[in-house]
């Protein structure tokens, strides 16, 4: 798609190329240099800030691992609880009776409103007061509860949308063979609108991973990023450091989501065999939640 | 019953959210119009660097950038972005953050309004001539940044919901504020119906009014 923009290019273009290339990678070198002389002032680049990561287990076994358990385990739990959650919202949004739709959609809509942040807080709040959960356990409590609510009408949405996608048809065949509304939709319509939903639903999954992460920093939920503070303090403000192994663990769980939600699009793309679409993970604007979330 | 809000500077803190709003988005189009150049440019390298930093930024949580640019640049490198003051400082910080990870929202909207401008078009620029500075600037931007409107409404929202995050870094904007009240107040449903309708009144107009923009400059085909 890119090459629509410009034509192979001649003996000038290539030269002006080899100057922007020749510029570009200066100033690239420039920034590069003042980050690492100024990392290198203050002694970040010293091994015995790094040693901690590559030279023992340590650091994993302590820090990073139950962080990354914790992350990993808060997103299942959301997702779990979302998924269905959102199903009967999305369909819910579908139904035939106006006293179903509009208040299942005023509360879709609110709480996509709200940050996912704001919606923690609240439940951190909630269950101090009202509730009797040990307060080691509020926090991942008021994670998981802030999370629900905001990605299970983010899902509720994809649901909608995977099912609108479908072809009419579908919908008036069953009708016409002697099904109940309710059949139709069990047996027929969510189905095929799961199948077209899959790779949205999967790219959803990054959002909520990150999203965790506003729980280790706001919440005191022991997380993945919670665990950069207590290390950079046990050794001896390595911050960069930290702050890099944890950074680089993030991207390789969101990247492989992110791969996996791709491969599952193109592969349902190819085999299927109903005549529904397969919804792209961009479908639904609000997946671009902190991830373009919150 | 409301009695206990005047206690609390609940105009200035989301007049603060509303400043990290504006001044992010602006950051953010530009940076990201910049990306979205290099993503389609001529230049190998510069497309190499923008596919990965929105690949890379896109996987990385916020909260851990906005954290990031307070530790690690201010704490640890000493970066203070031009201001002496902590609380100026780390608006800024948060400011910063922001930009560097919304623009690889807005790069991602953009290049999918890129590709929404037809062949011809941009063929028929070449035909006559432009460079590909000319062909971008003058004839397939244009179109595309005003097929994007919707998408990049979206990514508007999302960054008005993102700006809580600053609250890890104590910038006092609404998600802050709204903590700080409830532990010091027994008003929890009420508070949060307060910063909840706040949110919500500005979330639900920028929608609605850009909706409306989109559906009135877009491009008919």
């Amino acid at each position: 798609m890119t090459s629509v923009l410009y034509d192979a290019q001649g003996p000038r273009a290539k030269r002006r190329n080899v100057l922007y290339t020749v510029v570009f990678l200066l100033a690239a070198a420039g920034l590069g240099w003042w980050v690492f002389t100024s990392l290198d002032d203050k002694g970040q680049l010293d091994w015995e800030k790094w040693k901690p990561f590559f030279g023992g287990t340590e650091a994993w076994s302590t820090y990073i691992w139950p962080g990354v358990q914790n992350t990993l385990k808060a997103a299942a739990l959301a997702m779990l609880i979302s998924l269905p959650l959102g199903a009967v919202l999305g369909i819910a949004r579908l139904s035939d009776h106006a006293w179903v739709r509009i208040p299942v959609a005023v509360v879709v809509e609110f709480f996509r409103a709200i940050p996912v942040l704001v919606l923690m807080i609240f439940g951190l709040a909630l269950f101090s007061q009202y509730t009797n959960v040990s307060s080691d356990d509020r926090p991942l409590y008021a994670v998981v509860t802030g999370l629900v609510l905001y990605n299970a009408s983010v899902l509720a949405e994809i649901v909608r949308a995977g099912i609108l996608a479908l072809p009419k048809g579908q919908g008036e065949a069953a009708l016409a063979i002697g099904l109940r509304k309710n059949q139709v939709m069990r047996f027929i319509l969510l189905p095929q609108a799961v199948t077209a939903m899959l790779p949205a639903i999967v790219s959803q999954l990054v959002v909520i991973v990150k999203d965790t992460a506003l729980g280790g920093a706001v919440l005191t939920f022991p997380e993945l990023l919670a665990s950069v503070s207590p290390m950079s303090s046990y050794y001896g403000a390595n911050t960069i450091a930290s702050f890099t192994i944890v950074a680089v663990i993030y991207i390789a769980i969101n990247f492989a989501l992110t791969t996996f939600a791709g491969w599952l699009e193109k592969r349902l793309r190819r085999g299927k065999k109903s005549t529904g679409a397969v919804l792209p993970p961009a479908a639904v604007g609000a997946a671009e939640s902190t991830g373009a979330a919150a | 019953m409301f009695d206990f809000l005047d206690r609390y500077d609940l105009l200035g803190a989301f007049w603060t959210t509303v400043q990290l709003t504006v001044l992010s988005a602006i950051g953010s189009l530009i940076w990201g119009t910049v990306l979205a150049a290099m993503r389609v440019g001529p230049v190998p390298v510069m497309r190499g660097f923008g596919t990965a930093y929105v690949n890379i930024v896109r996987n990385i949580p916020l909260t851990v950038i906005i954290l990031f640019t307070s530790l690690g640049l201010n704490q640890t490198l000493g970066v203070s972005l031009g201001a002496t003051d902590f609380k100026v400082i780390n608006f800024r910080l948060a400011v910063l953050g922001l930009i560097l990870y919304t623009a690889a929202f807005v790069c991602e909207a953009l290049r999918a309004g890129i590709n929404t401008v037809p062949v011809g078009q941009a063929e028929a620029a070449r035909a006559l001539g432009l460079s590909f500075g000319q062909v971008l600037r003058l004839v397939v931007l244009p179109q595309a940044f005003r097929s994007v409107v919707g998408p990049l409404t979206n990514v508007l929202i999302a960054l008005t919901k993102n700006t809580t995050v600053a609250a890890a870094i104590g910038v006092t904007e609404a998600a802050l504020l709204m903590k700080e009240m409830i532990e010091n107040e027994a008003q929890l449903l009420l508070i949060s119906a307060v910063i909840a309708f706040g949110f919500v009144c500005l979330t639900l107009p920028t929608g609605l009014i850009l909706g409306w923009v989109g559906k009135k400059v877009a491009v008919k085909r």
